[in-house]
């Protein structure tokens, strides 16, 4: 019988990690980024579902660190060293972003998903994490799957199929 | 958030009452079929709550949404399941489109919710003495879970949960039943609240 494997859910605004025979997979995303760190090495990865750019545009009061770009990467780097990883062992791949409604003259939050996209761009190269590969932007939902094994990453649209990068 | 108490939830359901009301009025005279709607429920939901209220993340969903600016600002979803949407299409213009969705008949989805949202909001306004603007509405058929999230951007800055004031519209198809035609969901911003309330003269602060 050939076994099945156990999926580790991400909800919105959360993070999770895993490693083989284990996935990842975060679903719905659109405006918000998948955000995958992995070592292929150490066979482990963290997934995370950023919903915004920037911590500093958090409210006071308790933070979440997986909802933000800045604070989600660097706790995925400290997970994945908590593992054992190197750093210079680390790449990453996105998915998500997307612009999912278009507005005349919108306003800034409204843009939020290039956004995204931008913010965690900067900030992994500011940890100097590689980014792999990338399927960003556009105005379609996505559902991401995370294999950890081959480090391939399986987006899900409603319109146009399905793509691994 | 912290500061609000069970009764304030059940203003916030007059609330929806009184919208929906009023747009369920508006439907009926739309597509000349009587057309209810369920007493709103208002619910205080975790953000992974929030997808499960439209059956989960990945669900394919019709979803007119609009920006509310003015005294109160928020987000409102009129929420349709995609059978549904093909259906009320049918309905609106006569075409068939259970393949692909022409442009007509996108166009009149989005009407019907620029139609259904302005009586919402119109209610609410005369009810409430406040200042309310829609947005001009925007149309998409996607997961639900990543249409959602749109509207939970302004409350997501302040904490992982949201207020969502949810009404189900449903079209009475003979003497004892219902087909559920879809959801309006009203979230208002965290900022909204102390300037709602004051206006129906409850204290938030109490």
């Amino acid at each position: 019988m050939p076994s099945v494997r156990q999926v580790v859910k991400v909800g919105m605004a959360d993070m999770n990690d895993c490693s083989p025979p284990q996935l990842l997979r975060t679903s719905g995303l659109g405006s918000c980024i998948g955000l995958v760190i992995y070592d292929e090495q150490c066979q482990r990865a963290v997934m995370a579902h950023v919903m915004l750019p920037d911590s500093s545009m958090s409210k006071p009061g308790a933070l979440n660190i997986a909802k933000y770009a800045d604070t989600a990467i660097a706790a995925a780097i400290e997970k994945l060293e908590s593992f054992g990883s190197m750093k210079i062992n680390m790449q990453a791949k996105i998915a998500g972003g997307a612009q999912m409604f278009s507005f005349a003259g919108s306003s800034e939050i409204m843009r939020v998903g290039p956004r995204n996209v931008e913010a965690v761009k900067k900030f992994l190269n500011n940890y100097q994490i590689r980014l792999i590969a990338e399927d960003t932007g556009g105005s379609n939902g996505r559902t991401i799957e995370f294999d950890p094994e081959d480090a391939s990453l399986k987006i899900r649209t409603v319109n146009q199929g399905e793509v691994v990068i | 958030m912290k500061r609000i108490q069970s009764y304030h939830l059940d203003i916030l359901k007059e609330i929806g009452n009184i919208g929906a009301g009023n747009a369920a009025t508006a439907f009926s005279a739309l597509l000349a079929k009587p057309i209810e709607m369920t007493v709103p429920s208002v619910r205080i939901v975790s953000f992974q709550e929030i997808t499960e209220l439209v059956g989960g993340a990945e669900e394919v969903v019709a979803a007119t949404f609009l920006r509310i600016e003015g005294e109160v600002p928020g987000s409102m979803f009129l929420i349709v399941p995609e059978d549904e949407a093909v259906q009320l299409i049918y309905d609106l213009t006569g075409e068939s489109s259970k393949i692909g969705y022409s442009e007509m008949g996108l166009s009149s989805l989005q009407e019907l919710g620029n139609i259904l949202a302005g009586s919402y909001l119109s209610a609410l306004s005369d009810f409430t003495n406040l200042n309310i603007q829609p947005s001009v509405p925007s149309l998409t058929i996607d997961m639900a879970g990543a249409i959602l999230s749109f509207g939970l951007l302004e409350i997501s800055r302040v904490g992982d949960f949201a207020i969502v004031i949810d009404t189900e519209i449903r079209e009475v198809t003979n003497e004892y039943g219902y087909a559920s035609t879809g959801q309006f969901f009203l979230l208002p911003d965290p900022d909204s609240f102390t300037p709602l309330f004051h206006a129906l003269g409850v204290d938030l602060h109490a």
